[in-house]
């Protein structure tokens, strides 16, 4: 079984994180988009570590009967890769975006200089 | 006067009648850019020719307006396939039915562009290819390069199943429609090998001509290791991935 300080701590930091969150969306330094994840993750540790049976059940489908409160490490690691994964997306969005940018400045600023030149 | 008679009969009819447009991409060259600049008007005194400055820190944009070049000033280095790409977008922009592609590091000889214009002009290519190693022999290359080169060039020929012998020139030669295509797409840092791919896949008609090539006059790029690894593994990927990837729409079908 698992042990009940592990329990009570896995739900009181993965409310503190949800909590957080939400915190961080309200004062607008957190877009929704990028807090979903981070929603997610907290939730479902929330719901594993209050849930002490399910955390069982779902241990031993896996076969780990010595620990089971790795299963929380297991799905908190999950989501961590997932966050990244999400991040790398936005990142090649964004350089992606940034060259158009780039390269928009730059015909822009030859027109301009064009124009300029015509005019004087 | 005499001069520019002769010159102006030297110029391909086929050649004269088209909006042409010289793309050279240069990154702290402003030594090396005139002289290619000239290079470039020996051969056709009537080309339009811009300089893609790609963040350099000399003065090789002032340097290329001076000798009369249009210039394009990226606000900070993109590599040289957004370099490239902003030079495409710029002659599709502005209705060019013929780009040329010349580096600013003069390792492109200008004298060589009427056998790249060749395949274009009498219409039997929408992409022409200068080839370091389709048939004039002597350009040296490291060891190293030259593995990474024929990996690249099996690769390229296997995927796009035409005989591929250069897939890393940069010394193109394209026509309106090859120019599209580009403006709408074009890979980044290391773009050549995967723009073979594109198209083929575009079914535009690539053809390769042999050129001679020069060694970089100054600025030598010499990649390490680590760096060729990551290249090689990176454009392996990109040519994998991108045979599963949908084709984009060039810009004039939009």
């Amino acid at each position: 079984m698992i042990p009940v300080p592990i329990s009570i701590a896995g739900a009181i930091s993965s409310f503190l994180l949800v909590l957080f969150v939400l915190e961080l969306i309200r004062k607008r330094r957190l877009r929704e988009r990028y807090a979903m994840l981070w929603l997610a993750s907290g939730v479902a540790l929330l719901v594993l570590s209050i849930w002490r049976s399910g955390e069982n059940t779902i241990a031993s489908w896996f076969g780990v009967q010595t620990y089971p409160p790795a299963v929380l490490f297991a799905v908190a690691t999950l989501f961590i890769l997932l966050v990244l994964l999400d991040y790398s997306t936005v990142i090649s969005k964004l350089a992606d975006q940034n060259v158009i940018l780039a390269q928009r400045l730059a015909l822009l600023e030859s027109e301009l200089r064009d124009e300029r030149a015509g005019e004087s | 006067m005499a001069d520019v008679v002769a010159e102006a009969r030297e110029v391909d009819p086929r050649l004269a009648r088209l909006k042409r447009l010289a793309i050279v991409p240069a990154l702290n060259e402003e030594g090396g850019v005139p002289r290619v600049i000239d290079e470039i008007r020996a051969f056709d005194p009537e080309i339009e020719i811009v300089v893609v400055d790609d963040g350099s820190r000399d003065r090789t944009s002032e340097v290329a307006a001076s000798c009369g070049a249009h210039v394009l000033r990226l606000p900070f280095n993109l590599g040289i396939g957004g370099a490239v790409q902003t030079g495409f977008r710029y002659a599709f922009e502005n209705g060019f039915e013929l780009a040329v592609r010349v580096d600013g590091d003069g390792q492109h000889d200008a004298s060589q562009l009427g056998l790249l214009l060749e395949p274009v002009l009498s219409g039997e290519a929408d992409i022409s290819v200068g080839s370091r190693f389709a048939g004039i022999a002597g350009y040296r290359s490291s060891r190293g390069r030259h593995i990474a080169n024929r990996i690249f060039a099996g690769t390229a020929s296997l995927v796009t199943r035409q005989r591929v012998t250069d897939p890393s020139s940069g010394f193109q030669a394209l026509n309106r429609r090859a120019i599209a295509l580009f403006a709408a797409d074009y890979p980044h840092e290391f773009p050549e090998v995967e723009a073979t791919v594109m198209v083929a896949r575009h079914r535009l008609r690539r053809v390769e001509v042999p050129v001679a090539m020069r060694e970089r006059q100054a600025g030598r790029s010499s990649i390490g290791l680590v760096r060729s690894i990551y290249f090689m593994t990176k454009v392996l990927l990109a040519l994998f991935v991108g045979l599963f990837r949908r084709n984009v729409v060039p810009m004039e079908d939009r």
